[in-house]
């Protein structure tokens, strides 16, 4: 994914170069921001690319420094995974930039166990016990005597910046957490697992792990797209004012279908 | 006159031309020499650049978070705010992962070579030691997509009975052998023939008794572990010393061959029993080159990445009670294969530059354990050639 996105950032340099005439000001778009939205943007850069030649170049460095390359002009859409801050919208508006979010999609993390598990829901704050290491086991959590293994994401995955984010809200994850490499690695171990619970992205989730309902709601599509399941967030491009012309028509891409199929294989939820 | 002087002409001209021969000769030799010297020294000097390489970009990382944090504290949360860098558990569990499959693959190892040299018929060992070389050829993944999908569930609901199996198939031969060994060395000092035999039997039945106590206990016990997750310790400390193994017989059993003809036939010739050769005379003999063979295997379970970042749990905390192969564990090779992705320059020094520390120990340990074999294989050379 991260040599894809390299290639893609340097044919679209390439492109600029030969283009001219392009960036903040120009013809092309460039995007910075999130690394949760980085690759719905270079999947939508590449098949923009295809459609109206025209150069996108996407760099990801956070949502941070998305904000500031918008509110210093050095690009046309920012993109981020919450919403901008006050002190970020006023620092835009001394600037001259008028920041406008557009939703792109939401992204919702399941809460997975072993299918034999009988517990069905889970509150946020028992969650964050068992995250934590103040529940070790699932008797505590209305399940069977039977001691939990926590499975989570190295911490440079961004559903496990998400789940720490939502869920942990600042608190560490104990130390003691197993951690795999990938959602894959995650889905595997949890269905072999019998104590195991784990968290994914809802592309990952199939029937050989089961989705608990998380203070009371079930996760599902329908849960995110109506912001009733607790985690889930959606996902922004912010552009300077109203878009228009080429940024617009990328702006929009989530609404096509084709936006709609990229969001969904990269497994997030589609807003529209 | 002319004569002669036209033949002393022949003559230096002759000597003129051997002369140049010659020196085109040393030329050639010269250039030979340099050539062969360039690619021997490009070898040492690339071990020098990776030391320089992975040293400039680990000392900065000393010099931002200190020696102290690294080396004593067991909190790694590289990516917090602020972050933590203890590498404690990590180092910790690099050790035990090691440890462990050294326990396994050491005995084994060195067990098979001898099986191999000095045991087995020539035919059948021209067909097993490829088999057990073949081991070696399997890549890392393959070993780590097994030991996650295959043993690690496998552990997680047969773990106890595989413990109890493994342990009575382990402990069975060796007990019997401590029974007959031990009855048979109590009772050499009776020198009354007709007393000799009944308390040898009776010896050997309280010791067979008791070893079977000892087999039916533990195994029990065994029997009665759950494994809670499968990505532990134990299963990595296994398939790492599988991975282990081919370099440890491969190498120790061309050290037991190398001991050469002369010394077994003297050994027998002087009445020694097989046993007593192999234990006595060969295994001394050859120590040196068994000792280079597990350090080789050592470095090998130290070094390996891919099974331990796969199957390992890789969780950052010390095992609780700290000798428990059934926690999951993490190592430095893992967190660097893991970390890499993220930690670029960008994402904040320290973190980045750990990895690089984390890389300079373990080249560190590697560079010191192959000059402590080294030493110690010329010691053992001096000795046995008697000086």
């Amino acid at each position: 994914m991260r040599k894809l996105g390299t290639v893609l950032t340097s044919v679209a340099i390439m492109a600029m170069t030969t283009v001219g005439n392009v960036g903040a000001a120009g013809k092309g778009i460039v995007i910075d921001g999130s690394t949760t939205v980085g690759p719905i943007s270079k999947s939508f850069a590449a098949l923009f690319m295809k459609k109206y030649k025209v150069p996108v170049t996407v760099s990801e460095s956070g949502s941070g420094n998305g904000a500031k390359s918008l509110i210093n002009g050095s690009c046309d859409i920012a993109d981020m995974s919450r919403s901008m801050k006050p002190q970020e919208i006023a620092a835009a508006k001394s600037k001259g930039v008028n920041p406008v979010q557009n939703v792109v999609a939401l992204d919702g993390i399941a809460v997975v166990v072993h299918p034999s598990n009988p517990v069905r829901a889970l509150t946020e704050a028992q969650i964050a016990g068992i995250y934590s290491g103040r529940i070790t086991n699932w008797r505590q959590a209305g399940g069977p005597n039977f001691p939990i293994v926590v499975i989570q994401r190295e911490s440079n995955s961004g559903t496990q910046e998400t789940f720490r984010e939502l869920v942990m809200k600042g608190k560490q994850v104990a130390r003691t957490a197993e951690t795999q490499a990938s959602n894959g690695a995650v889905k595997n171990r949890v269905s072999q697992t019998r104590g195991a619970i784990g968290f994914l992205g809802f592309g990952y989730v199939d029937a050989s792990v089961k989705k608990v309902a998380v203070n009371g709601v079930v996760p599902s599509v329908t849960s995110v797209k109506n912001r009733t399941y607790p985690l889930s967030r959606p996902l922004f491009m912010y552009t300077n004012g109203r878009p228009s012309g080429m940024v617009a028509k990328f702006v929009d891409l989530p609404k096509t279908p084709e936006g709609k199929r990229i969001i969904n294989e990269l497994g997030f939820v589609p807003k529209y | 006159m002319s004569d002669e002087v036209a033949s002393s002409q022949g003559r230096s001209s002759e000597f003129i031309v051997s002369a140049q021969k010659h020196k085109i000769q040393k030329i050639k030799q010269k250039t030979g020499e340099a050539t062969l010297l360039l690619i021997a020294s490009f070898v040492a000097i690339v071990v020098l650049f990776i030391f320089y390489f992975v040293a400039r970009d680990a000392i900065p990382f000393f010099r931002l978070r200190g020696f102290a944090e690294f080396f004593t504290s067991p909190e790694w949360y590289p990516a917090d705010d602020p972050p933590h860098f203890g590498a404690l558990a990590i180092i910790y569990g690099s050790l035990m992962v090691t440890l462990g499959s050294a326990l396994i693959a050491v005995p084994m190892g060195v067990i098979a070579s001898i099986c191999l040299s000095d045991i087995l018929p020539f035919s059948v060992r021209q067909l097993v030691k490829p088999v057990i070389e073949m081991l070696a050829a399997i890549p890392s993944v393959a070993f780590g997509f097994f030991a996650l999908v295959v043993f690690a569930p496998l552990l997680q609901n047969q773990g106890g009975p595989i413990l109890m199996w493994t342990w009575w198939v382990i402990a069975a031969p060796f007990l019997l052998l401590f029974v007959i060994v031990v009855s048979e060395l109590l009772t050499s000092s009776i020198t009354k023939e007709s007393m000799k035999k009944p308390v040898k039997m009776a010896l050997s039945t309280v010791f067979g008794l008791l070893a079977i106590l000892l087999l039916y206990v533990v195994g029990q016990h065994l029997q009665g572990l759950v494994i809670m997750s499968g990505t532990n310790a134990l299963n990595v400390s296994i398939i790492l010393s599988f991975m282990a193994l081919p370099t440890i017989v491969s190498v120790s059993e061309d050290a037991l061959q190398a001991v050469g003809r002369e010394l077994r036939e003297g050994s027998y010739a002087l009445g020694a029993t097989r046993a007593e050769t192999i234990i006595k005379t060969i295994l001394p003999a050859a120590s040196s080159g068994i000792l280079a063979a597990v350090i080789l295997g050592i470095m090998r379970a130290l070094g390996e990445t891919m099974v331990v970042w796969m199957a390992s749990g890789n969780s950052s905390a010390v095992p609780d009670p700290f000798y428990n192969y059934l926690d999951s564990v993490r190592t430095l090779t893992a967190t660097i294969a893991g970390d890499m992705g993220e930690a670029d320059q960008v994402t904040g020094s320290a973190r980045f530059h750990v990895l690089f520390a984390m890389g300079l120990l373990l080249l560190i340990v590697s560079f010191v354990s192959n000059l402590v074999s080294e030493r110690i294989v010329v010691r053992q050379r001096k000795i046995l050639s008697g000086q």
